[in-house]
């Protein structure tokens, strides 16, 4: 039985514009031990539907349905005492902005304290001496003095490390890292990530890393789910995923990033237009409108998230048939392109305006 | 920290120097009336003017009787004595300093026990019957001026005029060590006007400190280490939220204590507002200086204590 298994979630917000859709129709199963990135840009609602996880967008105007089991029980249907109980003990979470994560009055060992306390009957002079034994763990220099240190006196990654000392203290089943490097300088994130997979096979923890940035998602073994506009739209092994995507926006994806195996010529290219409205999503399939290979049919029929053939836990949402995107992935591999990769493999001249 | 202290005390007596000037200035360029030819009697002839005018110093050139002033104070502590009734203005003042600090303390403890429960709820139960029923109220207090609010407040409760006489003393001051009970009815009432609009000044500054505090990213990770949500506002959100109102409530008190003028005079309540209201009625300079001076000492120095706090209040603020 998988640790976690979200089933067709969604979350939708009322506001005064409309329903937002932040996440519609999302699931995925992680085991115990095991990682999950998940991938998409900002608004593809890659957070809240982990948030939702943790039961934090309980406080905000949201509609959710679906299934969120967590060791056989639906969060979903658990009280706010059940979920007290789940969260910063079972399932802990670490934050994009380690500096506006922590609070800035309090003194980091006392945050620390206070979330080994509340799960956990022990004095306050145990629960310190654990506080101090878990920045030791995350490499923070000194414990036994920086214990009292305000936030302020720490660097970026120390936050970060101290954030994830702070999550890991009541060695939590799931540990659910939102953009956990973003706001981190290029040297410390290679460091923190380091640090998650060490923890993680010291913990045995099960770890959901949301990101922006495939190349933080390369760092982790596991599967990957990318997200777009509140659906998964591709989800499978890491290897898969970075060998033979299969989905345009994955492509998009994988082509924006700087690789160091790429010939010095090739250029990066950024995936055009703007992630799409929440509140009335594009007809048809949702990355239509950005699509470099979309036809007339797929700004109507909405895709399903389907297995292909070859690999059945490599599941796609895309209208184009799998032989037609594997020679269109053959061609982009090698520097080719869109544009041009799409007119060998149709043999048709695209011309403007004829793309939507 | 000692050394900011100190450059601050020296800019406090500065400060007061500049003070004392304006107001001197003011006083003379703006003359509210002649002080000789108030005190002249009905039928004032000009030799009488004129010696009125001598023995109350008036003859003399404005710096000399500055410099004179201001000798007096640093050297004596003197500030001179009233054109009036001829007592030294520090006997005045120290003597209406209690009547200021109960008006002032007791005004302080009803804004508070309103206003900040207020402001607790109003930012947890956002967009409730309750939120919007006491913000539209603190509005309307907010926009209601002392002078008007209190003679309402006289008019329904004064124990002469009163319709409803239940605060006995109300409308005349009684001091405490002679009678408690009767010293806390007769401010009872002042208490309430004059805490009125700062209890529904300081109910919307916490509830927007709150609900700005409660979307901050720590908020969340107070909730997601599992904490009650009593405790992620009391301890996480509280915490952030009320030191703007620590640094705002040192400031009111200051000035405050400097006198609250409508208050005394609409409750007759024997204080330094009603001391300085009077000595302006009576072009009573030694009078105006002495308060004015008494009360922008009061607001410096709160304002000195309020950021020496904040260092307290804050670990990011050092100096």
């Amino acid at each position: 039985m998988a640790l976690l298994e979200v089933r067709d979630l969604r979350v939708h917000f009322r506001t005064d514009d409309g329903i937002v859709k932040a996440v519609d129709g999302v699931s995925y199963a992680i085991d115990k031990g095991r990682s999950l990135g998940i991938v998409g840009e900002s608004g593809s609602g890659k957070s809240v539907s982990s948030l939702t996880v943790m039961g934090l967008t309980r406080f905000s105007d949201a509609d959710i349905t679906g299934e969120v089991i967590f060791e056989g029980n639906n969060l979903l249907e658990a009280s706010d005492a059940e979920m007290r109980e789940i969260r910063g003990n079972h399932i802990a979470m670490i934050f994009q902005d380690p500096l506006s994560s922590l609070h800035p009055f309090y003194r980091v060992g006392d945050q620390l304290v206070e979330g080994i306390r509340i799960h956990n009957v022990v004095s306050q002079k145990a629960a310190r001496e654990r506080a101090i034994e878990m920045l030791r763990v995350v490499g923070i220099p000194e414990p036994g003095k920086r214990v009292d240190a305000y936030p302020h006196e720490f660097s970026g990654g120390m936050r970060q490390r101290a954030m994830i000392a702070m999550a890991l203290s009541n060695e939590p089943k799931l540990l659910i890292a939102d953009e956990p490097t973003t706001a981190l300088d290029v040297t410390v994130q290679a460091q923190i990530l380091e640090l998650i997979g060490r923890l993680q096979e010291e913990f045995d923890t099960a770890v959901i890393v949301i990101t922006h940035d495939l190349g933080v998602v390369a760092e982790m073994a596991g599967d990957v789910a990318v997200m777009y506009a509140g659906e998964i739209v591709e989800y499978g092994a890491l290897e898969r995923l970075f060998l033979a995507p299969e989905h345009p926006y994955t492509w998009g994806l994988l082509k924006s990033i700087p690789r160091l195996d790429a010939a010095r010529d090739e250029e990066l290219v950024p995936i055009s237009g703007r992630p799409p409205s929440l509140i009335s999503p594009p007809s048809g399939c949702h990355f239509h409108p950005r699509c470099p290979y979309v036809r007339e049919r797929h700004t109507k029929v909405h895709p399903g998230l389907e297995p292909i053939l070859e690999d059945g836990n490599h599941l796609v949402r895309c209208l184009l048939e799998s032989p037609t995107r594997k020679a269109l992935w053959k061609r982009l591999a090698a520097g080719e392109e869109p544009a041009a990769a799409r007119q060998e493999v149709e043999g048709v001249p695209t011309a403007e305006g004829e793309t939507v | 920290m000692g050394r900011y202290i100190l450059r601050r005390v020296l800019w406090v007596i500065f400060l007061l120097f500049v003070v004392s000037a304006v107001t001197f200035l003011i006083f003379y360029l703006l003359p509210s009336a002649d002080p000789a030819v108030l005190r002249a009697g009905k039928s004032p002839n000009p030799a009488l003017i004129a010696q009125i005018r001598h023995t109350l110093g008036l003859d003399q050139p404005v710096y000399v009787q500055y410099f004179k002033y201001m000798k007096n104070i640093v050297l004596h502590f003197d500030f001179g004595y009233s054109f009036q009734d001829s007592q030294p203005v520090r006997k005045e003042i120290f003597s209406r300093l209690p009547v200021t600090f109960s008006l002032t303390a007791g005004a302080v403890v009803v804004w508070l026990l309103v206003g900040l429960p207020v402001g607790i709820i109003s930012a947890i139960k956002r967009r409730s019957v309750a939120d919007r029923t006491s913000m539209g109220l603190a509005l309307l207090a907010i926009s209601a001026p002392v002078y008007w609010l209190g003679l309402v407040a006289l008019y329904l409760f004064s124990n002469d005029i009163g319709i409803i006489k239940i605060f006995d003393g109300a409308g005349t001051y009684t001091p405490l060590r002679q009678d408690p009970a009767r010293w806390f009815g007769s401010l009872l009432l002042p208490w309430m006007v004059l805490a009125a609009s700062f209890a529904a000044f300081y109910a919307r500054l916490l509830r927007a400190n709150l609900i700005e505090t409660m979307s901050e990213d720590y908020i969340r990770t107070a909730r997601a280490k599992g904490l009650p949500e009593r405790r992620v506002i009391g301890r996480h959100a509280m915490r952030a939220a009320i030191t703007p109102i620590v640094t705002i409530l040192g400031l009111d008190i200051g000035i405050l204590l400097g006198g609250a003028i409508l208050t005394e005079r609409v409750f007759n309540i024997p204080g330094i507002g009603l001391l300085a209201f009077d000595g302006i009625q009576n072009a009573d300079l030694p009078v105006i200086q002495g308060t004015v001076l008494f009360g922008a000492f009061f607001i410096v120095v709160a304002n000195l204590i309020v950021d020496i706090a904040y260092a307290f209040l804050d670990p990011r603020v050092r100096y």
